[in-house]
């Protein structure tokens, strides 16, 4: 994706008022690149007054920000307890298979990134997969193949 | 003035003192790792912990580098509660940091020689916080923080490359407390490891620094001339 520094710039201008905008600002400019660009840390910087280092502490120190660039889709694989010991391992399993990527990682295509999280808080409803916000319970290999069919699908459409 | 009592002893302190200031004051011993004088207490160590008595009977630990003295506080310094906090601590520290010699030391003073643990692949870095805040506090110029969190928490620069703001001062490295930093002097060069930054060498006529950096130049030339004209 192209980055546009001014672009970038709009985002943090939009958020430069007041104190403790650098996560806002960050969190503009994540949701708008999917990722924290170089440039975007480096500005956000300059004019938010905070110094780089802190800025790059904050970006690493949040599991939201990502400083690689992440695919047009995030499938997150519960590993939380009750997920864990209803399977989710072997549904990780798949998809780390089926992706040819590992957990934490974005398929080379970017149009998937995969991701282990530790607890939804809807344990009732596990094993888990979130699919961009979508949560689907009660996953099994099927369904998680169906689903990677349906991505594959609707990508083809568009 | 507050009064409190540490160890039985009646004490006064001026307002505003943290316990270790006070403790210190008076000449009470206290282990310390993440403190230094001439910076904010930071709490990170939790070396410095002392038992704080409670008007209802319990008692809790607290870090007397950061606690405030309250009037009418009851304090032990040397309980058995805190000794063994203290030697897990220390024990703890010196699974990741077992080649540093003030940990070492610090360790053996209270009472800890081998630890029961000991971290595979120690890069010797305590986590303490010190270089970061004396390049903030002491340098000002904040070239380093401590990025990621968890076990993967380290000291670095913005995107571990060589800062564009460090001025090869080596502050960071002396206040070390485990060696981890390393000022590596290379002939006319000197590079501050692990940052990567290398500066150039050059002469000041003034202090006889050796070590003035070729861009600190035009900075020292633009404060004479400051100087100069103000007077």
């Amino acid at each position: 994706m192209q980055v546009s520094i001014s672009e970038i710039h709009e985002i943090i201008n939009k958020e430069a008022s007041g104190d403790g905008s650098l996560i806002a600002a960050l969190e503009e400019i994540q949701a708008r690149y999917r990722y924290l660009p170089p440039e975007a840390l480096i500005l956000a910087s300059e004019r938010l007054g905070v110094p780089l280092s802190q800025t790059y502490a904050v970006a690493t120190f949040y599991g939201a920000f990502s400083l690689e660039p992440k695919g047009k889709i995030c499938i997150q694989v519960c590993m939380g307890t009750a997920c864990h010991v209803r399977g989710s391992p072997q549904l990780l399993d798949r998809l780390e298979t089926q992706l040819g990527i590992k957990a934490g990682e974005t398929t080379r295509d970017q149009l998937v990134s995969l991701e282990r999280v530790n607890c939804l808080g809807a344990c009732a409803l596990g094993p888990i997969v979130v699919t961009d916000g979508d949560y689907s319970g009660q996953m099994t290999l099927s369904k998680v193949d169906r689903l990677l069919k349906s991505i594959a699908k609707s990508e083809a459409e568009a | 003035m507050i009064r409190l009592t540490i160890d039985g002893e009646p004490i006064e302190v001026q307002e505003g003192r943290t316990l270790l200031e006070a403790c210190r004051e008076h000449d009470i011993p206290i282990p310390t790792l993440c403190y230094h004088p001439a910076l904010k207490p930071y709490g990170a160590c939790r070396l410095c912990v002392v038992e704080l008595d409670h008007p209802s009977g319990s008692s809790k630990l607290v870090a007397s580098c950061v606690h405030p003295c309250e009037e009418g506080a009851v304090v032990r310094t040397n309980s058995e509660a805190v000794k063994r906090n203290r030697r897990v601590t220390a024990e703890l520290l010196l699974a990741g940091a077992f080649d540093a010699p003030e940990i070492v030391a610090l360790a053996k003073g209270l009472g800890v020689e081998e630890p029961r643990f000991r971290m595979e692949e120690s890069e010797s870095c305590v986590l303490c916080g010190l270089c970061v805040r004396a390049c903030d506090e002491i340098v000002g110029v904040r070239a380093i923080s401590l990025i990621h969190r968890g076990m993967a928490k380290k000291v670095a620069t913005p995107f571990e490359i060589s800062s564009a703001t460090c001025i090869g001062c080596g502050t960071c490295v002396l206040i070390c407390p485990t060696g981890r930093l390393k000022l590596s002097d290379v002939t006319g060069y000197r590079g501050v490891h692990p940052w990567d930054n290398t500066f150039h060498r050059l002469y000041c006529r003034v202090c006889d620094d050796e070590d003035l950096r070729e861009t600190r130049l035009q900075e020292a030339t633009d404060l004479i001339a400051d100087m100069e004209a103000s007077e």
